[in-house]
């Protein structure tokens, strides 16, 4: 795609400088210190699920816990208590190795149920806008300021955790590490393999919220209103 | 169309400030507010020095290598099916905007919240070709149907009340609700989400660039930056040229400083990172996406003095500190960029001549400084502005302009300048007399020999300060 303007402003920076323009060569330094690798250093998977459990208060967010077997129960009940008529989902590989498509196909008499699929384009969006509830799978989960980080694809829209009414996370136990500083890590060093990056990487903390207004905290803006996230050992 | 919001005169912008009793308060409670609770996430760390010099050698390095991070983005930016402008001026930024509109036929444009996009001025230019632009984040939003202009870089709204939201709601929209925030809301909620997915365009500023892989972050709490980057068909980035890290993993320091040091959450609800256009089969996201990267006087600051300016991420952290701008408010500073960071910026930018009394809006008692999560020194450079200022305008005598190199000398060490107004008072006695300094030693002497010095207060401002923050007042 096409690039404008570029060699003489970047010429023109160059000379502001002092020095001739820089194209190749350009090393990032060993910087002096490195508290980014401190946070949480050194604690165990349960002690990291402490941390996110406790940060789930500050942001506004229902934390459970389960096993894999007792999941389906712990969704389920998670959806009714949303009172989640209409629910949207990636169509994720996961879904059958944690047991939601068979929630899913039980729920189905009684609930709208879509599933993300690409050949149906604008249709996914438009049940997404007015669903109930959006469900997604963390792909890192971080436990300092409990963030689920979602990869987006073709199999995984951006709007199912964004337009519903509510959203529930699935966190499975081995995704959850200490900070952003892990996510930033894989990723970076998935491009240095010369691996393309997701187009779309979000990085979500609770529900989203707002303090425009005479800086009362108001949870609700325009993505979802309420959060759980399930984490499944 | 520039920085600068109007034409009414310093002394009476400041008037008008301190008059606003509900502004005042505002200010000032939202100012303790952001302040504990970033002391609180500065605590919890334990090293927050470590986190402010870390952050400061990302900085460094990325502005001083800026051709290079700035050609691997437009690089990656292009293979990722994305349209890369440099722009070397608004004029040029807005030009090629108006052109992607035009070519869209587009009659509705979504906006993030967006500092570049106001310096710019690019929301009068796109409605003159006859497109609505809407303001999604609330804050913005609210300004907008208010046809008011931002008073702080992360709470824009913050002088207006709940009472006179309502009464723009119901002016501007219909509202009939009452002046309950969430109320209030929950009303813009179902407003902007129509707007949403109405928008053929959506246009977003950006946190940070990253070069490695072309991604454009933003940090929001309110979702809108998600939606303006998942429902248009056509996408717009707008960035200031020093908005870049080198990779993801410097985009992730800088980005927790950042929420710190803003609002002090560890992380804002959500942090996007989008790169280029969607990919195949993907039904969210634009499928043509344009990144325009603005210079617009920032590359006059590039290898002078001031190019640490350069370093700001944009948190507010010095305005919050700051105790001049609690008193008089951000429009009194009449830019765009108000507080400290705004009074270094905005004369560097737009010159001099329109913005001379904003380096003089500072105590200089450093606050700024302190606050800084990058270590930009703000308060030295807002003195090193007031010696152009002198020197340039003229305005005052020789003597005065070499007393000022010895003030900034003695002022700029913390450890010289706390012992020496700490032994100000003791030391100067023998000069004083009725408070007034008429012929003072030392730094003091050519200052004295054309005009009165004050003599120090009994308590320095930094210790009533240092003292006030940890009585917790607000």
């Amino acid at each position: 795609m096409t690039i404008q303007n570029r060699e003489a402003f970047l010429d023109g920076l160059a000379a502001n400088l002092g020095r001739p323009r820089r194209t190749e060569g350009v090393k990032r330094p060993i910087w002096s210190v490195t508290p980014q690798l401190e946070v949480l250093k050194g604690q165990t998977q349960d002690e990291l699920i402490e941390a996110l459990e406790k940060q789930c208060q500050a942001i506004h967010t229902v934390f459970k816990r389960t096993d894999k077997a007792g999941l389906e129960q712990v969704l389920e009940d998670t959806i009714q208590a949303y009172k989640g008529q209409s629910i949207i989902a990636p169509n994720d590989q996961r879904n059958d190795v944690y047991g939601l498509t068979n929630l899913f196909k039980k729920l189905e008499q009684s609930t709208e149920i879509h599933i993300w699929d690409h050949t149906k384009e604008k249709e996914n969006q438009v049940f997404a806008e007015r669903a109930d509830l959006g469900i997604t799978f963390s792909d890192i989960t971080l436990a300092e300021s409990a963030t689920v980080t979602l990869f987006h694809n073709k199999h995984h829209g951006r709007t199912i955790s964004l337009l519903p009414k509510a959203y529930i996370a699935i966190i499975p136990k081995e995704t959850i590490v200490p900070r952003m500083t892990q996510a930033a890590q894989q990723i970076h060093e998935a491009i240095v393999k010369g691996e393309d990056v997701a187009s779309y990487i979000s990085f979500i903390s609770g529900p989203s919220n707002s303090a425009d207004i005479e800086m009362n905290l108001i949870v609700g803006v325009h993505g979802p209103i309420s959060a759980t996230y399930i984490v499944v050992d | 169309m520039s920085i600068k919001i109007n034409e009414s005169p310093y002394e009476e912008r400041v008037q008008q400030g301190i008059e606003n009793d509900f502004m005042r308060l505002a200010v000032s409670s939202a100012q303790g507010r952001f302040r504990s609770r970033k002391r609180i996430q500065e605590t919890e760390l334990g090293n927050w020095e470590d986190w402010r010099q870390l952050g400061a050698e990302i900085r460094k390095h990325t502005v001083e290598n800026l051709d290079y991070y700035l050609q691997q983005l437009s690089d990656q930016v292009s293979k990722r099916g994305g349209h890369v402008f440099f722009a070397a001026t608004a004029e040029e930024a807005n030009d090629y905007i108006q052109n992607v509109i035009r070519k869209k036929e587009a009659k509705k444009v979504v906006k993030t919240k967006s500092m570049v996009t106001e310096e710019i001025g690019l929301n009068r230019a796109l409605e003159s070709l006859g497109a609505e632009v809407v303001e999604s984040d609330l804050g913005e939003w609210i300004l907008q149907l208010d046809e008011d202009p931002p008073s702080h870089i992360v709470v824009p709204a913050l002088h207006k009340n709940k009472e006179q939201i309502r009464e723009t709601f119901a002016e501007k929209r219909g509202y009939t609700g009452s002046d309950i925030p969430e109320e209030l809301a929950d009303f813009a909620r179902s407003q902007l989400r129509e707007e949403f997915l109405t928008a053929e365009v959506g246009i977003t500023g950006c946190n940070f660039a990253i070069a490695e892989s072309g991604t454009i972050t933003l940090v929001t709490n309110e979702g809108n930056a998600e939606m303006a980057t998942t429902l248009p068909d056509t996408l717009i980035t707008v960035m200031g040229m020093e908005r870049i890290v080198p990779t993801w993993e410097e985009m992730e320091v800088l980005v927790s400083l950042l929420t710190r040091s803003a609002v002090g959450q560890k992380l804002t609800s959500y942090i996007t990172s989008y790169t280029g256009a969607r990919l195949d089969d993907e039904i969210d996201g634009p499928d043509d996406y344009h990144l325009v990267i603005v210079d617009n006087g920032r590359s006059k600051i590039l290898g002078t003095e001031f190019q640490a300016a350069l370093h700001c991420i944009r948190c507010a952290a010095c305005i919050n500190a700051c105790p001049v701008y609690r008193h008089v408010g951000g429009h009194a500073y009449n830019s765009i960029y108000p507080g400290p960071i705004g009074a270094v910026l905005t004369p560097l930018l737009d010159g001099y001549e329109n913005h001379k009394e904003l380096p003089y809006a500072s105590s200089l008692c450093g606050a700024c400084t302190e606050a800084c999560p990058v270590k930009i020194p703000l308060h030295e450079m807002l003195i090193r502005h007031r010696q152009i200022i002198v020197e340039k305008e003229k305005q005052a005598p020789m003597v005065e302009k070499m007393a000022m190199k010895g003030f900034a000398k003695w002022s700029s060490s913390p450890a010289v300048y706390k012992l020496s107004t700490k032994m100000a008072r003791l030391a100067l006695n023998p000069w004083t007399k009725d408070d007034i300094i008429g012929n003072g030693p030392g730094p003091l002497k050519d200052w004295t020999n054309s005009r009165n010095f004050p003599a120090p207060s009994k308590q320095s401002f930094r210790s009533w300060y240092k003292e006030r923050e940890k009585s917790g007042e607000e």
